[in-house]
């Protein structure tokens, strides 16, 4: 039974004609040790749509989305300060932290089979939550891999270990373990680094269908990316957040930083 | 929606509940926690008994000077009760310092040859040797001093009896010898290439090398080894027990027979009643046991921990 | 025109003979030993049979078998195994994935280191002190076995902690990014991939703890007696002891009942490590990632 209170919380009241905030994050600043990997940001990520994040490396962008499924705990030298919201909750003050990162899948650059099956791989975070059942498990395996671009590869040999795939299936594998937990947000930090043209473009055409179902946060170092998936893109230079907004305007407007303009017309990269 | 899938969870308002898994993780955190501590608990508690065991003899009858220098080892009389452990030391330490003159030079060397020059198979067989030669027990040691050093030494030397220091150094050392070996080894292995690429740009060759650039570079480690293998020699017990003889006094040349303080209490503390003063004079002697072998791990652990590290 | 100048001819030479040093060196160290151990096969290897193995001692074991003794042996090393290695691989488990770079942990890995190295005299002195006498267990298999589980348990965690900590950080993230708690992560992936690691440790833990004498014969372990063990609550014999026993302790033994004995014991204790070794090999191949 959700109550009213909850169900207003579980999605803050949207501007009319505006989707309801997903994530949002107030003045958040990340230190390793004293070295301040972003400081002072503040943005908005809404539901259903695509967030592209884009800048040059040590800008903060992984740092960001580490911050985001509270992966910081895990790294004593990592702190973290301002207000970060997920669906109108305050994550950095959470009972169960753990029930937070399911309900948000993660895809690093470095792709990562698990040494088990690709079945169990993918069949691992339905098991976590207590799915049983084969026949669902089956179902949930064969869809995540095919939306990840690797069920033709792999249908004949769901019992082969994942880490022994090769890098590009690994990192498909690593896309169709997040689909597997249902998240509500999907990050995908650079994915493409280690999979190959075509099949970037498969994966592409799946985000753009998945966006309907989820809330997607792109960071990607191929600037055209962003400006074909993501509907607003930020910009990060250097742990600040230069500039967001709606993607053509980014890369097509006056009412651009210079720097934006730079990054993006390849000055620096 | 329609005809959906399965899905693994609803888009509940609240998910910020603790489930049983997040209890579990803090019960197995507890849980290994406690592991972790056990062996603190163990080494504080192993010092705690043996010290309850022997503090009758310390608080009341122990005297210092007696005790380190008289060698007068007499505990079972009951009329004059002599408790010097000095001759028991001298016993320790001869053993110890000739399996140390032993076990040294041939650890080094073969850990130079395995490290330095062996390659592939040749290395793996004889690190294996190696490895199965650290697992022969201290009895079976002891029990080949006594059926066939013994008769060797006695044939050898002309001398008539077998069972003395020289016996035991020579097992000792070759007791100590293949974890001295290892752990050298691994202290070379721990010496970067470079330190051996820079030595041969200029020329040099394969031995001069060694000398001059990794033992130098190495002899934190190796110092470790030594320490350890001391270590070793000190808390000995059944080889020591079996090799030496039965006579307690200062040995004045290896073939003199000699008794080990750990070889002590596994003979005697047999025959005594609990509590007695020949009881709790020999926990002493393991107090004293304890401190010394803890002191030896502790600093041979520092040195090596330092080669580790670098 | 490279031709070796009469400086190098003489380095090549004293290469070749410091290579010659060093092998030698290592041979002697190993070549006694093997000699040694064929000493014991020539003039045990007549003793050793079924009867032997199976019977009982007699004629105040001048004669007879050696069964009690490797029964014992057993219940002791099973005990011991049961209490030493739950403990040393939560032990472990603790010091690979829970534990920081700090000055606590820095001191659990020298109690560890410590507890190796503490003679095994000194155990048997705190087995009597503790088990036989303050918890009143007496001279008992259990006070015994928890001798030699304490003595053993760094061999464990040691073990356990090596192949816990070669499972790469990577499978651990992967695990916590899709909402596992560590304890999943560790159950369904860090574990089952260090078992392996883990079994050649305790391999190794059962025959250190078959060949030890000390830490058993004041708790538990005695020289003779008739009865089998039943319980943990009785003393027994022992192979280690009863090699020291028949070589120091019983007149008349003919001479070659002691290599027997010998034999059994070394046997057992170097299959295995082989076993340790072999299992360990076989597992370097078979690469999981």
């Amino acid at each position: 039974m959700v109550t009213a209170v909850e169900a207003a919380q579980a999605s803050p009241a949207a501007a009319p004609g505006q989707a309801a905030v997903k994530l949002a994050v107030k003045d958040l600043t990340i230190r390793y040790g004293s070295t301040v990997a972003l400081g002072n940001v503040s943005l908005e990520i809404r539901e259903h749509e695509i967030f592209g994040i884009i800048g040059p490396a040590n800008a903060g962008k992984t740092s960001f989305l580490k911050s985001l499924n509270r992966m910081d705990m895990f790294n004593t030298d990592m702190h973290v300060e301002g207000e970060t919201l997920f669906n109108g909750r305050d994550i950095r003050h959470l009972k169960n932290v753990y029930a937070l990162r399911s309900r948000i899948g993660v895809v690093f650059p470095l792709p990562v089979g698990l040494p088990m099956t690709v079945y169990d791989n993918v069949a691992l975070a339905p098991r976590l939550s207590g799915l049983k059942n084969k026949a669902d498990l089956d179902i949930i395996v064969e869809r995540c891999l095919t939306r990840a671009a690797l069920w033709d590869e792999v249908k004949d040999r769901l019992n082969s270990l994942g880490s022994l795939l090769s890098g590009g299936q690994q990192q498909r594998l690593t896309i169709a373990r997040a689909l597997s937990q249902d998240p509500e947000v999907l990050m995908l930090d650079e994915f493409s680094i280690a999979v190959d043209p075509v099949t970037t473009m498969r994966i592409e055409d799946v985000l753009k269908e998945l966006k309907h179902e989820m809330t997607i946060i792109l960071v990607t170092n191929l600037v055209q990316q962003a400006r074909r998936l993501a509907s607003r893109t930020a910009f990060f230079l250097n742990g600040e957040c230069v500039e967001i907004g709606n993607t053509e305007e980014l890369f097509t407007g006056e009412v651009t930083d210079t720097r934006t303009r730079d990054y993006v017309e390849g000055r620096f990269g | 929606m329609p005809g959906s899938p399965p899905t693994v969870k609803g888009m509940t308002a609240d998910f910020d509940r603790r489930n049983a898994d997040w209890f579990i993780d803090k019960a197995v955190q507890v849980l290994v926690f406690i592991g972790g501590i056990s062996a603190i608990i163990f080494i504080i508690a192993i010092f705690v008994f043996i010290t309850k065991e022997a503090l009758g003899f310390i608080l009341d009858r122990f005297d210092f000077t007696e005790f380190f220098t008289s060698p007068y080892w007499y505990p079972a009389d009951e009329d004059d009760p002599e408790y010097g452990i000095l001759a028991l030391i001298a016993g320790t330490a001869s053993v110890t310092g000739l399996a140390m003159l032993v076990a040294i030079p041939f650890s080094l060397g073969a850990a130079i040859f395995i490290a330095e020059f062996a390659t592939g198979k040749t290395r793996e067989i004889l690190k294996v040797l190696i490895e199965l030669l650290a697992a022969i027990p201290s009895v079976v040691w002891g029990f080949i001093g006594l059926s066939i050093m013994n008769p060797l030494i006695i044939e050898l030397f002309d001398v008539p009896v077998g069972l003395n220091v020289l016996n035991a150094g020579i097992i000792l050392g070759l007791m100590a010898a293949p974890i001295m070996t290892s752990i050298a080894e691994d202290a070379l292995k721990a010496v970067p290439d470079r330190y051996r690429e820079a030595a041969e740009a200029m020329g040099a060759t394969r031995w001069q090398m060694i000398f001059k650039t990794v033992l130098p570079a190495a002899k934190n480690g190796l110092l470790g080894a030594i320490l350890l293998g001391v270590g070793r020699g000190f808390g000995e017990t059944m080889a020591v027990l079996m090799a030496t003889g039965h006579s307690v006094n200062i040995p004045h040349s290896v073939f003199d027979s000699v008794r080990a303080l750990t070889a002590t209490i596994a003979a005697e503390l047999g025959e005594t009643a609990v509590g007695s003063d020949h009881y709790q004079v020999l926990f002493t002697i393991g107090v004293f046991l304890f401190l010394i072998t803890f002191v030896i791990n502790l600093t041979a652990d520092l040195i090596v921990r330092g080669v580790r590290k670098g | 025109m490279f031709e070796a100048s009469e400086l190098n001819v003489k380095n090549q030479r004293v290469q070749k003979l410091y290579r010659l040093l060093f092998l030698l060196m290592t041979l002697l160290l190993i070549i006694p030993v093997l000699l040694i151990l064929a000493t014991l096969v020539i003039k045990g290897g007549s003793v050793i049979s079924i009867d032997f193995l199976f019977s009982s001692p007699t004629h105040g074991m001048t004669a007879g078998g050696i069964f009690p003794a490797l029964l014992g042996t057993v219940w002791l090393v099973s005990v011991a195994l049961l209490i030493s290695v739950p403990l040393g691989i939560a032990a472990a488990i603790y010091l690979s994935e829970y534990a920081g770079d700090n000055w606590f942990t820095r001191i659990i890995n020298l109690a560890i280191i410590n507890l190796a190295g503490v003679p095994s005299i000194v155990h048997a002195l705190f087995g009597v002190g503790a088990f036989v006498l303050f918890f009143g267990f007496g001279t008992s298999i259990l006070a015994a076995s928890l001798t030699l589980a304490i003595m053993t348990l760094p061999v464990v965690i040691v073990a356990t902690r090596e192949s816990l900590q070669a499972v790469p950080y990577a499978f651990r993230e992967a695990c916590w990014n899709m909402g596992a708690t560590r304890w999943q992560a560790i159950r369904r992936v860090v574990l089952p991939n260090a078992i392996s690691g883990i079994l050649t440790g305790v391999i190794l833990e059962v025959s250190r703890t078959s060949g030890e004498t000390a830490p058993i014969m004041f708790t538990g372990a005695v020289f003779f007696t008739p009865f089998l063990p039943q319980g943990i609550f009785d003393q027994t014999m022992a192979m280690s002891l009863h090699l020291f026993v028949v070589s120091t302790q019983v007149p008349g033994v003919p001479e070659d009942l002691p290599y027997g004995v010998a034999l059994v014991l070394i046997g057992m204790v170097l299959l295995m490590n082989s076993l340790s070794i072999a299992f360990r090999t076989y597992l370097r191949g078979k690469k999981k990632w």
